[in-house]
């Protein structure tokens, strides 16, 4: 479209805007009111979250212990990673190195992989226990007892090596409805705050838990809004990271081919800020779900 | 954003790498913060320090890798809006399941199983 009729005319200058810059900023200005819309989607489930949170604080105690912290900081700094080489990759694009392009989104793309993998890794160990998404909630601890212990001690160990041996329960737990009462929103921790964070009262007050760190089978069956809201949260960000895996694979095809010079960069700057947005959807999700005091 | 005139027409406008790594640097470290601050008892500051320690990691990313620090001022606008509406809507939310939760919290069905 960008031919003979005008010789000065580069190819991926649509053909509406005057210059590079114009088609450029406005590029970004849509963008920017897409990546709007998606804060207020997720504001939605952080709503949810924060209404039931506050009303239902020890659940959020209860639910959180099934949360690995270790593997929550991990997948964080994977994601600031990829986000920092996006950056880098963007910072390439305008400045034409375009092997560093290539190297910085494919270094983005293995981030995008390992966060995937870690979280198949949470996912499927939650699952294995019964903490499924919705109507499939179905957590077993009590009668899987010895299966659980053997998949809670790798965990236990890596993640309070100082912490006491596994020590059976040595006082009857209160029926659920009752902690609800004794241990309301603000009081002092509940003592059975994951390990890793108290290792010397993660035993304690809170009368013995039999798993470490780990819930009984009544404070477990309580908090399935919990991990509804857990998994409705994560998922729609693990989709959002499937998808910009999607756009950084279409990314390095179109690098690869040549198509992006400090001329003609939008796609990579777009691409850019999406994942960046994913970015900061994590970084907010983090503390609140896996880092509950 | 004084600045976002002389930027303009710098059309190509490459943040330089040692800002980059400068704040991948400080939000490495936020993140260890925001993990060590879990290992002390605060009682209900625990998580204003943990939403105060992420909403600085989000402004490092929106300002640097999301280059806002010289985008249009616009596109910052958008982004602040879109935050005031969710603090809005969470807010409001709470305020009113604030109100109205004592009379739900004897519901029969709050400790039922699925």
């Amino acid at each position: 479209m960008s031919d003979a009729a005008h010789s000065d005319h580069p190819a991926h200058l649509a053909h509406h805007f005057e210059t590079s810059e114009q088609q450029l900023a406005s590029a970004k200005t849509g963008m920017w009111v897409f990546l709007a819309t998606e804060i207020l989607m997720f504001g939605g489930l952080f709503c949810a979250y924060a209404v039931y949170r506050r009303n239902n604080p020890e659940i959020f105690d209860i639910g959180h212990r099934y949360l690995d912290a270790n593997m929550g900081a991990i997948n964080t700094v994977v994601l600031l990673l990829s986000s920092f080489t996006m950056a880098w990759a963007v910072r390439a694009a305008q400045m034409n190195q375009r092997k560093l392009l290539i190297t910085m989104l494919v270094l983005t793309l293995m981030g995008a992989f390992g966060f995937m993998g870690i979280k198949y890794v949470e996912y499927s160990h939650k699952i294995h226990l019964g903490i499924a998404p919705g109507s499939f909630y179905d957590p077993h601890v009590d009668e899987h007892d010895e299966a659980v212990k053997e998949e809670a001690t790798p965990e236990a160990v890596t993640q309070a090596p100082s912490s006491k041996p596994q020590v059976p329960a040595t006082t009857p737990l209160l029926p659920a409805d009752q902690q609800s009462n004794i241990a309301p929103a603000h009081a002092a921790p509940l003592g059975m705050v994951a390990a890793e964070t108290e290792p010397h009262d993660a035993h304690g007050k809170y009368g013995g838990g039999d798993h470490g760190h780990y819930a009984t089978q009544a404070e477990l069956d309580m908090a399935f809004t919990f991990f509804s809201i857990y998994y409705l949260m994560t998922g729609l960000h693990g989709l959002h990271v499937l998808i910009g895996i999607g756009v950084i694979f279409w990314l390095i095809r179109r690098a690869v081919r040549g198509d992006f010079s400090s001329e003609y960069f939008t796609p990579v700057d777009l691409g850019g800020l999406y994942w960046h947005l994913v970015d900061l959807v994590w970084i907010f999700l983090f503390p609140l779900l896996y880092l509950i005091h | 954003m004084s600045d976002s005139e002389q930027h303009d027409h710098a059309h190509s406008h490459a943040v330089p790498l040692h800002i980059l790594m400068g704040v991948i640097l400080a939000l490495l470290v936020l993140t260890f913060l925001t993990v060590a601050a879990t290992w002390i008892d605060l009682d209900e500051w625990n998580i204003w320090i943990a939403l105060g320690i992420a909403l600085v990691k989000a402004a490092f990313v929106g300002l640097y890798f999301m280059h806002l620090r010289w985008d249009n001022l616009y596109h910052g606008i958008v982004l602040v809006c879109a935050l005031l509406f969710v603090v809005l809507f969470i807010g409001i939310a709470l305020m009113d399941s604030v109100e109205y939760q004592p009379d739900v919290t004897r519901s029969p069905t709050r400790n039922v199983s699925p």
